[in-house]
């Protein structure tokens, strides 16, 4: 009954913010770079099922972007750029996970933060190859084929993430619930018994590492599609704590959280921005700290006692 | 925090799965409305109630201290403006977003300004990266972007844009100035060091800058290249090996705080006693570092700004902006200062020039547009044309310090003006292969050094 009804609700919001980028035409950026950072998010889910924060996460989100700006000009087709940039982020976080899974709880979360800040300054100081902090343009790119301009092309590249999304959403649902997803939660709570099933430990949280990386890298090729421009800030420290923060925004309690947490948390930041254009910050944090304080199940969490307490009543 | 509009932050609610709640709806309504003001009416437009202006600048991070100053110069511009009556009698309005946050949400935010706000114009941006990535939006939305303030040459050296504008020089010019006064007031220096942030902006004025001096002063030692990391508090290792290798001459891009530390433990440590620093973005941090810049070190200000301009076209208009500014705001007005009123001012001209060539009609946003290219208008020191490219072309002040007292911070002498034609790269060229083909005859027919009057 609660998978159906989970899906309904996916399906409502995607109906949703096919809506509003139709009612409100400048807020389909936003929700595409929303839906994006998402999916960064679900990954980062996927390994706080295990008890493990990754504080360097947008290192895939990252390197899939330069992915898609270098090759753009080489193969200018949407279609094929973002499994081969989801691609490149899964073998990465193949073989940074080979090293990093080996690790638990703050050894984790610091060492990935390391190694996104080592691809921050290879971006930065390679400056002949990657124009430093300056970025790189995207080069024009078609989409199964069609030269879209202007609104299409941001159409095809929000619809493209809502796919992605709902894909990626429905795929964690099933990994989280098959015994791969269960033997995640028994790293979290005692990983010893794990092993003394002869449940290897390691290959479990490497498999989720792996399709996390894949996540991000998707992540990475859509915002690096949706804004055209790639800078070495994607790779920033400030960038992982912005995934970390909207996972904890969102409430790691269902895949629906990631998203409804990056929803809110861009919306958030425009419309403070817009309002006061110099205290943004001090919004944003104020709606994390009441979220911390208040909700610690996030907004899905909120949302569920919610609709429970209706229920009761 | 309260705001008198609780629909737009309540707008996310509309993402959620709906509630069936009126509250939700209501408010959604109320913001989608808000939202949707289109713009209409684009063939015949009429006389509008106000003309919006979208300014990125930042207001939080380390450039703030240049980004700040230029959004209080807009605002202090903006008000005179508008009690004079504004341009063709319709007032401006501002509307100011942060490029704290990165190019992904300068990109959202110009969006916004675009479609949402339906802005007239937008000054875009101080960060080169936030201008490389805001030029093309400007054609694909054609909606009218000044760059003001970024330094990169790679926009118009590497594209064509209909409705992208700059209203200032490029890193070429302010670069090149510096070192053909270095050529020209120290000609016989043999070894140089360079300490600049390590991003794009230090790296891409280093090679400006090497490119050039390889040109006209072959065989010039590079001691040492050094790039700390950008917002360092501590600069002893740099300092140290520059005490060691004793260059004539010590060139550095570094702006901001970072400027700041790197002339206060410089002094401390005695290293301008052993060399001479040539400075180009120096004029923005005077104030601040006061007197522990000492005198005879060579500084520049991205342009011709300097409240102490030798020569300025209407000497009225500078002292009056300089006061206005100082008294208002309790500083001296900076380079950012001057780029914000080349904008407001290059606006004003456009306008008028558009409606000019209508017969007195207000201009479509195409129309405006043209009225850009080609456009002569005055700055507070002086005229900036926009070539046909669309790029600036901006006198470069570069001057020595001395100390004085009349004021508590060194101030420029021995000041040279060079036209902007004259060392900005010609149109069509890259600035790469153009600085290979300067020759020292440049220097002959640089203008006289002035030197300061009390």
């Amino acid at each position: 009954m609660k998978r159906h009804a989970e899906l309904l609700l996916a399906l409502l919001g995607v109906l949703a913010v096919v809506l509003v980028a139709w009612a409100v035409p400048w807020l389909r950026f936003v929700l595409t770079i929303a839906l994006a950072k998402g999916l960064a998010v679900l990954g980062i889910l996927l390994l706080l099922r295990a008890g493990q924060v990754s504080f360097g996460h947008a290192l895939f989100v990252a390197f899939a972007a330069y992915v898609v700006a270098f090759l753009a000009p080489l193969l200018p087709e949407t279609l094929l750029l973002l499994p081969v940039a989801a691609l490149g982020s899964a073998l990465l976080g193949l073989l940074v996970g080979l090293f990093v899974v080996r690790y638990r709880e703050i050894f984790f979360g610091m060492l990935n933060l390391a190694l996104s800040m080592v691809f921050y300054s290879v971006l930065e100081k390679f400056y002949a190859i990657t124009h430093g902090t300056d970025g790189i343009r995207l080069a024009p790119t078609r989409f199964a084929g069609m030269a879209l301009e202007g609104a299409a092309q941001g159409w095809s590249v929000l619809l493209l993430a809502l796919a992605l999304s709902l894909g990626f959403g429905v795929l964690v649902r099933l990994h989280l619930a098959s015994p791969m997803g269960q033997a995640l939660a028994g790293i979290k709570t005692r990983e010893p018994r794990l092993e003394f099933m002869g449940v290897p430990a390691r290959r479990v949280l490497l498999s989720a590492y792996v399709l996390s990386a894949c996540m991000a890298g998707c992540g990475g090729a859509l915002i690096a599609m949706t804004t055209r421009h790639v800078t070495p800030a994607l790779a920033y420290w400030t960038a992982s704590g912005e995934l970390v923060f909207i996972a904890i925004l969102g409430g790691a309690g269902s895949v629906l959280g990631p998203f409804l947490g990056a929803l809110a948390y861009e919306l958030t930041r425009v419309y403070a921005a817009a309002l006061v254009a110099d205290a943004w910050q001090m919004i944003l944090g104020t709606v994390l700290l009441l979220v911390i304080l208040f909700a610690p199940g996030g907004l899905w969490g909120m949302g569920r006692a919610l609709f429970a307490r209706r229920r009761a009543a | 925090m309260p705001h008198p509009n609780p629909a737009a932050p309540l707008a996310p609610g509309a993402g959620l799965p709906p509630l069936g709640r009126r509250g939700v709806l209501q408010a959604g309504l109320a913001a989608g409305s808000l939202l949707l003001a289109g713009r209409t009416a684009q063939a015949q437009p009429s006389r509008p109630q106000e003309i919006k202006i979208g300014i990125a600048t930042y207001l939080s991070g380390p450039a703030s201290v240049f980004g700040v100053p230029g959004r209080q110069a807009a605002e202090m511009l903006i008000d005179q403006l508008n009690a004079e009556g504004g341009i063709g009698g319709v007032k401006l309005r501002p509307i100011f977003v942060d490029e704290g946050p990165g190019v992904d949400h300068v990109v959202g935010e110009f969006r916004r300004l675009a479609q949402s706000e339906d802005v007239d114009l937008i000054f875009s941006a101080i960060s080169s990266a936030d201008c490389l990535a805001c030029a093309p939006l400007a054609d694909e939305l054609k909606r009218l972007t000044i760059l003001w303030d970024c330094g990169t040459q790679r926009i118009f050296e590497e594209a064509r844009y209909d409705y992208a504008f700059r209203t200032q020089a490029n890193a070429t010019p302010e670069v090149l100035a510096a070192l053909l006064y270095l050529l020209k007031m120290k000609p016989d220096f043999r070894s140089l060091a360079v300490v600049n942030q390590d991003y794009a902006w230090g790296r891409d004025s280093w090679d400006i800058w090497r490119t050039a001096m390889n040109t006209l002063k072959p065989g010039v030692r590079v001691v040492a290249e050094l790039f700390p990391r950008f917002g360092a508090t501590d600069y002893s290792t740099e300092i140290t090996r520059l005490l060691a290798l004793r260059p004539d001459v010590v060139f550095s891009t570094t702006w901001g705080g970072d400027l700041d530390t790197l002339i206060r433990q410089s002094a401390d440590r005695r290293l301008f006693e052993r060399s001479t620093f040539v400075l180009p973005l120096a004029e923005s941090s005077m104030e601040r570092v006061g007197k522990a810049l000492p005198a005879g070190h060579i500084v520049g200000a991205r342009g011709d700004h300097w409240f102490l301009h030798p020569n300025p076209r209407d000497p009225e208009l500078l002292r009056r902006f300089t006061n206005d500014f100082r008294q208002r705001f309790g500083a001296y007005p900076i380079y950012s200062c001057h780029h914000m009123a080349q904008a407001i001012f290059a606006t004003k001209a456009a306008y008028e020039k558009a409606m000019q060539a209508k017969g007195g009609g207000w201009p479509t946003d195409a129309e405006l547009a043209q009225a850009f290219r080609g456009l002569e208008f005055p700055s507070l020191t002086s005229t900036v044309r926009i070539r046909e490219d669309g790029q600036g072309l901006e006198d470069q002040i570069i001057g020595t310090t001395m100390a004085t007292d009349a004021y508590p911070f060194p101030v420029m002498t021995d000041m040279v003006v060079f036209k902007g034609e004259s060392i900005t790269t010609p149109a069509g060229q890259k600035s790469a292969d153009w600085l290979k083909t300067l020759t020292p005859a440049m220097l002959d027919q640089m203008p006289q050094p002035i030197a300061y009057k009390p």
